[in-house]
């Protein structure tokens, strides 16, 4: 039973990926580093290749920790959708597989955030 | 007193007289047909009449209580204005508290008397369709008397000017909005059991007295009185929530497990919402009564623990990740004082990082968490805003799906680990904070695959326009001076005037 | 496990009178004083008596005017011309 209602009860979701003008919704958290609040959310387009994601997206996002450039990005374990992920640097984001609304953890080995407390 | 003048009724009697016999049994139309949303939930009612009011309150004896409420209300709140009542508060910050609570909490309670106005018509039993009718006026009087008495600070501080409108755009105020959303567009029995016994009976403790006492303590004159006026109300709509449920619970066995997972799903709701007022208790009261974590031991485990050992005897347990929930006291305000301050650049009140004597204040009171985790980076935070680079955090959050709040809680095994849950739902994914709130949406997706999500609906182009700039001038904020760091405020240059004047005089 | 009944009313005027005629009737309670209220809390069991009420107001006392004065409470409530009760089974 999808709801509990007085009759018939079926809508289209509010977030199906054809409502965001050709990209589609990643949400990205970078562990261990709780100066930012929350995981982050962005629309990309779904071509985008991994390895501009990191370039391009990444220091817009995480820029202001003073982590941020100390990161190895060749040590850097991540997983998509809760399942350890190598990622292909050179293939867009769909064919590593991330889908609308995935979500993409990344662990920085050695950096533990400010004065240790994983902020 | 021998003498005294003998009532003609004793108050059973009265009662009884003023509430029954008003309903009959329709005959040209089918009852089902006249009373159509008190059975589709599954809850099964033999007998109507045995609804018993503890508080016995008759349509007259409400009205002339409620008039003798207004008027000592009303009194004080037009002294309160007379007098720069506003001058007396302990510090301007404590004026955000003020903020959060006019824009998140005032048009609930409008959302609430809308509730109780449906249900007050949709009950088939006279008994509690009377109770529904009397809290519907009370729901709509807190909105009114709230909005007056909150009404003079707004001639001075910022971000008092749009209430209802920022609660139906803004990104933190879809929290409690979905909240009572998800109540209302509920089955009259759930409505109440979500409502009068979840966020009334279990929780409004935890809401409204550590709060309006701390009012007290800061010089508030006028919250204090409308939130005492307003809680007097509730007294008696927490013995409605407890009726209610015994109600159900006594009728039929079968309605047992549904009111069972009610609790669950409204106690764990309720303590999400309940996160807006843990900052507000720690964080946002210059002066400071108890922390959140007293509060919730004192009216959770305490008072909460008695009333669930008297429903043992229904078949009634604790609401599930209660455990849980009682671990995250030691966290919650922390985690939502830190999320208001990555995003105070979009929100309607300001943030600060506390003083040292603050600091010391919530280290003392939480000697397990806060030096480990939260007071470090607090510190870092204060000295980037000293120099001149106060963070703000750049991209929009992750939401829960079910409570809408960026996804901020970690969990209680690893607190520097944020907790994630998904589920699968006509092949698309959805993101929970929580077990409570993956379990929410789990067991009714098709309702909350319709969640209106601030920051999808940004993305999507429906919130003013691409930049944060557009977005923030759709909610209305008159930008640089409801949001930022209250450091810099044009609140708190006011507020440092005023204290000049004060010396000088 | 403790099974605390309470109530908390007002620091004010009207409700001193029926603080002090809960102390007097309910001798095992703990008066607990914050800011702007007072909670009381007592094992599985409280009373408001009219009559003791009267008694310390020296007039009529309708025990629905407990209204203007209380805050919250913990506990089930029977209520009577004569008194107000709080309890939980036991």
């Amino acid at each position: 039973m999808p709801v509990t209602s007085i009759g018939k009860y079926e809508f289209e979701p509010l977030d199906k990926v054809e409502n965001f003008h050709g990209n589609q919704l990643t949400y990205i958290n970078w562990e261990k580093h709780l100066l930012f609040c929350a995981p982050v959310c962005l629309p990309l387009p779904p071509e985008m290749l991994f390895s501009t994601f990191i370039k391009e997206t990444m220091p817009g996002v995480y820029g202001k920790h003073p982590d941020f450039e100390k990161i190895n990005w060749d040590e850097v374990t991540w997983t998509l959708d809760q399942v350890d992920f190598i990622p292909d640097m050179a293939a867009s984001l769909k064919e590593n597989g991330l889908g609308h609304k995935s979500l993409l953890r990344f662990w920085t080995p050695g950096l533990n955030g400010i004065e240790g407390s994983h902020s | 007193m021998a003498e005294k003048r003998k009532k003609k009724l004793g108050i059973k009697q009265r009662y009884s007289m003023l509430t029954r016999g008003l309903s009959w049994e329709t005959t040209y139309q089918d009852m089902d047909k006249v009373f159509p949303y008190d059975k589709f939930e599954g809850i099964h009612i033999h007998d109507w009449e045995a609804w018993e009011d503890p508080f016995r309150l008759t349509m007259d004896a409400y009205w002339k209580f409620q008039s003798e409420k207004e008027k000592k209300l009303y009194a004080v709140i037009d002294s309160f204005a007379q007098n720069n009542g506003h001058l007396g508060i302990t510090d301007a910050r404590y004026v955000n508290a003020i903020k959060l609570f006019l824009t998140g909490i005032s048009p609930a309670e409008y959302q609430a008397a809308r509730g109780f106005t449906h249900v007050g018509r949709q009950f088939r039993g006279v008994g509690p369709r009377v109770a529904c009718q009397m809290q519907a006026i009370d729901e709509l009087r807190h909105a009114q008397t709230q909005i007056h008495s909150m009404s003079h600070y707004n001639k001075y501080f910022d971000g008092l000017h749009s209430g209802p409108y920022m609660h139906d755009r803004v990104w933190y105020l879809s929290v409690p909005k979905s909240f009572f959303d998800d109540a209302r567009t509920a089955g009259p029995f759930e409505f109440l059991t979500s409502i009068s016994f979840a966020f009334e009976y279990v929780l409004t403790n935890l809401l409204f007295v550590p709060f309006m006492s701390g009012a007290a303590f800061n010089g508030d004159m006028a919250t204090v009185t409308f939130g005492f006026s307003a809680q007097s109300d509730e007294a008696r709509h927490m013995t409605l929530g407890l009726a209610v449920i015994k109600f159900m619970l006594e009728q039929d066995e079968r309605n047992i497990p549904i009111v069972q997972r009610w609790m669950d799903k409204w106690f764990w709701r309720g303590t999400r919402l309940l996160t807006l007022v843990a900052m507000m208790m720690d964080y946002m009261l210059p002066k400071r009564v108890m922390s959140w974590r007293e509060a919730w031991d004192i009216y959770f485990t305490e008072a909460g623990g008695a009333l669930f050992k008297d429903l043992e005897r229904y078949g009634i347990r604790p609401p599930k990740y209660a455990d849980i929930a009682t671990k995250e006291a030691e966290h919650l305000s922390h985690q939502a004082w830190h999320i208001f301050y990555n995003y105070t650049h979009a929100a309607a009140f300001h943030t600060w990082v506390p003083e040292k004597e603050e600091l010391d204040w919530l280290s003392e009171k939480y000697p397990n968490t806060f030096d480990k985790y939260y007071r470090p980076r607090l510190e870092y935070l204060d000295k980037e805003e000293k120099a001149g680079r106060r963070f703000y955090n750049d991209t929009l959050p992750m939401l829960c799906q079910v409570c809408q709040i960026p996804m901020g809680y970690t969990e209680m095994d690893d607190p520097t680990t944020i907790s994630f849950q998904s589920s699968e739902y006509k092949g698309d994914k959805y993101h929970t904070c929580s077990l409570g709130c993956k379990d929410i949406f789990d067991y009714e997706p098709e309702k909350y695959v319709q969640a209106w999500l601030p920051v999808h609906q940004i993305y999507q182009g429906n919130c003013g326009g691409p930049e944060i700039e557009d977005v923030l001038k759709w909610y209305n904020f008159n930008l640089g001076a409801d949001n930022l760091d209250y450091s810099g405020s044009p609140d708190q240059k006011l507020w440092n005037e005023w204290q000049a004047h004060r010396k000088k005089a | 496990m403790s099974r605390k009944v309470s109530i908390t009313l007002q620091n004010n005027d009207d409700a001193r009178p029926i603080i002090e005629a809960i102390e007097k009737d309910n001798p095992d309670s703990t008066v607990n004083i914050y800011p702007a209220m007072v909670k009381i809390d007592c094992e599985g069991r409280l009373i408001v008596k009219q009559e003791t009420v009267e008694a310390l107001l020296g007039r009529e006392w309708d025990v629905q005017e407990l209204h203007l004065s209380i805050v919250s409470m913990a506990g089930n409530v029977d209520e009577e011309d004569e008194y107000f009760e709080l309890s939980w089974n036991l």
